[in-house]
């Protein structure tokens, strides 16, 4: 009989999942991991993944149609949906294949099934056949079962005409009208593509910016670029009913005034935010405490529970990849005893948002600064001012960094135009090092790259700004 | 080139340690994760992982070697490719102090002259750190630092490889250490030498045999001396009546399924915790500028372990159940007796309790645990005769014995804390409230 005693077992194998195993088994642990579905879990197979693949799609076919202004020419230019598709679906299949890989490069069981916490350290798992697979016993239990798509009432999804991610990633048809509920990543990603590949898009956002975490400049310059992109987007506004068609959807839209107006779309996507997977995983056999949906620990993952631990999406937000796997690795060095081991700094966690203009951003905002009580010094460089942007052709966007004005602190890092999301890794870093204005202001940028900017906006914060 | 593996700093305050074991000799493979070695510091015994991979060339200090360096070499490590003759002339030097001639030859050939053009020297000469080493902190700790006029060299890092971060700054602020350090400290001679091995004091005494300071040794004689010599000391003792107590802890310990095992220094550690939370003027530490009020009873429990004593610390007690603390206790003195505590698990409690009830003693007197306020001393449960209404009768009784900072902690609210410490213990149940 396999083994069924296992000095780490992890319940879900997303990007928190799989990368605290491989971090557990390097360590010298025995350790398994129980996953339902897929291998790399929704960022890898439904989320972070499939999505850049169809964006890049988008991207390619944007830059087609404009491809004169580059002094070339694409004549023809057309799309197969179900070419875009399928290259998305392949992209997914390709790194669930290569987490199993490595997985088992680093010896770590796979269990295909569901687990259960069963309390006293042992886990009861149910195999993917339904059958009940023999218990598994654990000192330490880490719970990874991520999040999975909120619904509204009287709007929620039916996979058919009412769409979340899944759908809206292998869609029955392409629709010529779309309504997206939500202008966080997920909404404004997805708008984003259907609107590049020429549907009529409108997105409703119930706050006063979309995105509504980001830095509100960014988000007003974000917005103004996509409606001049096409996008339609109702801020201040949120969707009270929707009425079903053979194939459509007639959606009511109320705005802050009380007024109403009535669309008509092909489909809806309600990406409307993503709630904890807290059931059916036995949390009643432990004392596993809850808070609006996801599991309390303390900065190392623990629960109330001594030996059962709670990582990523499911342990509360910000509900990102890179946080989960992050705060695995936390996780599973404190329980290995590993010197030196802290609490994960959530203010430098980044959020990157793949639309068209892409965003990113790490710390606080401008607002939140002020909100904290900081006295801020705040820089910023247009990409107009950059040699690189303009031969790129991307001359839209902006870099924005907020310091703190007595000791330098870089408190955040905001960014608007093209390629941003590779660029904001170096405020990370920047900010992880705790460097001040003054080792950026000493660092060499190479020229000519969009980088610049960043130089250019800490420059800029302290009245020192040289190309603008 | 052989990569130098250097004795590390284990724990923010170590500046040298004793390498007790080699775990892998000359020769063998070594893979990043192995454990090396094994290093007594101050308190504690702690194991050295390789960082890199490849075979151990050389061991330069063997092992039981006492008072090593931190950064000194203590072996070096042959990378995939090298040969033993690799090591012929490796520089062993340390790693934290200067760097070695071989290093620098540009510098050891023009022996300083003037800096050839004005504008390329610095501005200001870096601050000399305490032990001459470079001090690692980062951007944010340096200007803080020195924005509230502290020197980072003082502050002990918890970043990666002891490195000085934000958090370190902001929690000597807060602590009110890292302050350039008190000259009368920092001036070389000890005060109260003790005599040495060879001091003719010892000349007409009977045979002996000398058994070498350990290294914990050395700081319970150097903290204990500096707080008997320089903190005023004054007692206060009350009898505290436990039979509720004791019918309480029988109680709870009888109950089904209880899976606990509840002691009286339990319920001592809890009713302290709480009657510190209910006088905060005796959960304090005396500084020369202020007299920081802390926020949470951390209660210090002395250990006694091989060779000396050390203080883990159950992390705000009040908080906790009685089973909770327990538990607590018990794995701290667990892993406290293996030698495994980890540094936070016995630096920066608030107040100390030492038990010696179990070897029958009715009370005694205890030197404060610095930079604590106080100290509580546990004597035995015992029956004694008690006069109650003009009446003898037999009562369970316990002798506690406060010792506090007079400089932060005066007489009248010494007394109010044994009042409050008194009626928990007294009466138990009254924690419920």
């Amino acid at each position: 009989m396999a083994d069924t005693s296992f000095d780490v077992v992890i319940i879900g194998a997303g990007p928190g999942g799989y990368v605290t195993a491989i971090r557990a088994a390097q360590l010298g642990m025995k350790t398994a991991i129980i996953e339902k579905k897929h291998l790399g879990g929704i960022c890898l197979n439904w989320g972070c993944i499939p999505t850049k693949a169809l964006l890049r799609s988008a991207e390619i076919y944007h830059y087609m149609q404009h491809a004169d202004a580059y002094g070339l020419s694409a004549k023809d230019v057309s799309f197969d949906i179900e070419k875009v598709i399928g290259r998305s679906r392949g992209v997914s299949k390709q790194l669930n294949g290569g987490v199993g890989h490595l997985l088992k490069k680093n010896k770590v069981t796979v269990i295909d099934g569901t687990g259960k916490l069963k309390g006293g350290g042992k886990v009861a798992v149910t195999g993917t056949d339904g059958k009940a697979l023999p218990d598994l016993s654990a000192n330490h239990i880490i719970v990874a079962t991520g999040a999975r798509p909120r619904a509204l009432p009287g709007l929620e999804p039916d996979g058919k005409l009412v769409w979340t991610y899944f759908e809206a990633l292998k869609p029955d048809i392409f629709p010529k009208k779309l309504l997206v509920i939500g202008s966080g990543a997920i909404g404004i990603e997805f708008a984003s593509f259907y609107q590049t590949l020429g549907a009529d898009v409108t997105v409703v956002e119930v706050m006063s910016q979309i995105m509504p975490v980001e830095d509100a400049e960014i988000s007003g310059i974000a917005r103004k670029q996509m409606e001049k992109n096409g996008l339609k987007i109702l801020t201040e506004a949120k969707v009270t009913k929707l009425a079903k068609g053979a194939n459509d959807v007639t959606c009511t839209v109320e705005d802050k005034a009380g007024k109403i107006q009535e669309i008509k779309v092909d489909r809806v996507i309600s990406a409307v935010g993503v709630q904890g997977n807290i059931e059916d995983i036995g949390l009643e056999n432990t004392k596993v405490k809850t808070d609006r949906g996801c599991i309390v620990i303390d900065g190392y993952g623990r629960t109330a529970e001594a030996g059962v631990y709670a990582i990523g999406d499911v342990a509360g937000p910000p509900m990102l990849a890179h946080k989960a796997e992050h705060e695995g690795v936390i996780c599973i060095e404190k329980i290995a005893g590993r010197p030196n081991v802290h609490p994960m700094e959530k203010t430098q966690i980044p959020g990157c948002t793949y639309c068209q203009p892409q965003v990113a951003s790490v710390g606080l905002t401008e607002a939140k600064a002020k909100e904290e009580g900081y006295k801020v010094k705040v820089g910023r460089f247009p990409f107009i001012g950059n040699g690189k942007a303009i031969a790129l052709g991307e001359p839209e966007g902006l870099i924005k960094t907020v310091f703190d004005e007595k000791t330098g602190q870089l408190l955040g890092a905001h960014m608007v135009g093209a390629e941003v999301t590779e660029l904001i890794q170096g405020f990370v870093i920047a900010m992880g090092l705790e460097t001040t204005e003054e080792e950026l202001m000493h660092t060499v940028f190479p020229h000519p790259t969009l980088s610049e900017m960043m130089h250019e906006s800490v420059l800029d914060a302290y009245g020192r700004v040289i190309h603008f | 080139m052989p990569i130098k593996i250097l004795m590390p700093a284990l724990s923010p305050t170590m500046t040298e340690g004793n390498l007790a074991k080699w775990h892998k000799k000359e020769g063998d493979a070594v893979e990043s994760g192995d454990v090396l070695a094994e290093i007594e510091t101050d308190k504690a015994t702690m194991e050295v992982e390789a960082v890199e991979e490849g075979t151990l060339g050389k061991i330069v200090v063997p092992e039981g070697t006492a008072d090593v360096a931190v950064n000194a070499v203590i072996a070096l490590l042959l990378e995939e490719g090298e040969d033993a003759s690799a090591l012929d002339g490796a520089d062993t030097s340390s790693g934290g102090a200067a760097p070695a001639a071989a290093e620098e030859p540009k510098q050891e050939a023009k022996p300083a002259p003037a800096a050839p053009t004005a504008a390329s020297a610095p501005a200001e000469a870096p601050a000399p750190a305490a032990s001459g080493g470079r001090v690692f902190a980062s951007p944010l700790a340096r200007r803080i630092a020195s924005q509230e006029g502290l020197d980072v060299a003082a502050i002990s890092g918890s970043g990666p490889r002891g490195r000085v971060v934000k958090r370190d700054v902001e929690a000597a602020l807060a602590s009110g250490t890292g302050k350039a350090a008190p000259k009368a400290a920092a001036a070389g001679a000890p005060p109260a030498a003790a005599p040495t091995v060879d001091d003719p004091v010892f000349a007409n005494m009977p045979e002996f045999e000398a058994v070498p300071n350990s290294s914990m040794r050395k700081v319970i004689a150097s903290r204990l001396t500096a707080s008997a010599r320089d903190i005023p000391h004054f007692n206060v003792t009350a009898d505290i009546e436990i039979d509720n107590l004791m019918k309480a802890r029988k109680d709870l310990n009888g109950r089904d399924g209880a899976d606990y095992k509840i002691s009286v220094n339990d319920f001592v550690i809890k009713a302290v915790a709480v009657a510190l939370k209910r006088c905060p003027d005796v959960n304090v530490s005396y500084t020369d500028d202020a007299i920081l009020k802390f926020k949470r009873a951390d209660v210090s429990i002395a250990v006694a372990i091989e060779g000396g004593l050390i203080t883990p610390i159950i992390k705000d007690a009040g908080a906790m159940g009685l089973a909770e603390i327990s538990s607590t206790a018990k794995e701290l003195a667990g892993k406290a007796r293996d030698g495994k505590l980890q540094p936070e698990e016995f630096q920066g409690g608030t107040f100390t309790i030492s038990n010696l009830g179990m070897f029958g003693v009715k009370s005694f007197n205890s030197i404060i645990n610095p930079p604590q306020g106080g100290i509580l001393s546990v004597g035995a449960g015992e029956q004694r005769p008690v006069v109650k209404n003009g009446a003898l009768s037999v009562a369970t009784v316990m002798s506690l014995t406060l010792a506090v900072d007079h400089r932060c902690i005066d007489g009248a609210t010494a007394a109010g804390f044994m009042k409050e410490l008194k009626a928990i213990l007294e009466d138990p149940i009254s924690l419920l409230l």
